[in-house]
């Protein structure tokens, strides 16, 4: 069996993307795990602080947030809006 | 393609202009905010306020209270731009649940042009402020080479803020209606109720993030804050 150009391509895309969102979930999971683990015992030693600690933790988890969403724009773009497939369809249609 | 945003459903066209699906939402959310707020604010009254007034005033009040927490000067002139913000952002993702409407965040135009937003008003904010020569000196703050850092850090912070508010409202409506393909009924619903408080957390980073460069701006001149 010999796939053509377009198979690999399909079959890249796919791979890629689901590696991308796979691993790239990893890293960023663990880290907010250890954000939150970190600003609740801060906020159990000064509750009083709870306010100003809970939004320097949101903004702190929106960053770690971004690169997962990074991996996920780059999966969803190689499996809705890849860019090498109008350029493969155009070159067999011709 | 599933395209979320429907950049390229295009509604009318005037020469090399064109209006889009992303634009004429954009214009809707616009319309609703400004139309409500117009209404709202007709007969603002002290000893007796509606209970609209009351419910907007209650709103501005929050707002001003985390802008003022954020910044630790007086809110005042920052409040209109953070506001908006966070109020455009949150509609927007809120009137998603509405059938047929696509939030025009889900677009990176629109996000892009909101991040825009901010890049150009954080050194306007920080030069009111500051004056030119005490707002340049913060990009030379710890050491004179930090200069092309700080350059690149506003650059990437700006690229950041478009491509998280952007990935987390496109994917969500993707993920919604690739899961209305698969499992109907009652999987969406639980996405979809997620998608929204997704969204309204998204619009609070937003306004906060820009908040937390608009501080480091104006605080520029007065060194390490404490």
């Amino acid at each position: 069996m010999n796939p053509d150009n377009a198979t690999l391509l399909a079959i890249a895309s796919v791979l890629g993307a689901s590696l991308a969102m796979a691993v790239g979930s990893i890293g960023p999971a663990l880290a907010e795990g250890r954000a939150v683990a970190e600003a609740l015992k801060a906020i159990a030693q000064q509750p009083d602080e709870a306010g100003p600690l809970t939004r320097t933790l949101f903004v702190g988890l929106a960053m770690i947030e971004s690169i997962a969403i990074y991996c996920l724009v780059v999966a969803m773009i190689l499996v809705f809006a890849n860019p090498f497939w109008s350029f493969l369809t155009k070159a067999a249609g011709e | 393609m599933i395209d979320p945003s429907l950049d390229g459903e295009v509604l009318a066209r005037w020469g090399f202009a064109h209006v889009d699906a992303t634009i004429l939402s954009t214009w809707v959310v616009m319309a609703l905010l400004t139309g409500l707020s117009a209404l709202v604010t007709r007969g603002l009254s002290v000893d007796h306020p509606t209970r609209a007034q009351a419910a907007l005033e209650a709103i501005v009040g929050t707002l001003r209270q985390q802008v003022r927490e954020v910044l630790e000067v007086d809110p005042a002139p920052y409040l209109p731009f953070l506001g908006t913000l966070f109020l455009f952002i949150s509609t927007s993702s809120f009137l998603g649940l509405v059938p047929g409407f696509h939030p025009p965040t889900a677009s990176l135009s629109t996000t892009a042009a909101l991040a825009g937003c901010v890049l150009v008003a954080v050194p306007i904010f920080g030069l009111a402020r500051q004056g030119l020569v005490g707002y340049l000196r913060g990009y030379f703050q710890p050491n004179l080479l930090m200069f092309p850092f700080h350059v690149l850090g506003e650059l990437t912070r700006t690229l950041s803020l478009a491509v998280r508010l952007f990935g987390n409202m496109a994917g969500g409506t993707m993920i919604g209606a690739l899961l209305l393909a698969l499992a109907p009924l009652l999987f969406p619903v639980v996405m979809q109720l997620f998608e929204l408080l997704l969204g309204q957390i998204q619009a609070y980073i937003f306004a906060v993030l820009a908040a937390v460069y608009v501080a480091a701006a104006i605080r520029a001149h007065e060194g390490r804050p404490k």
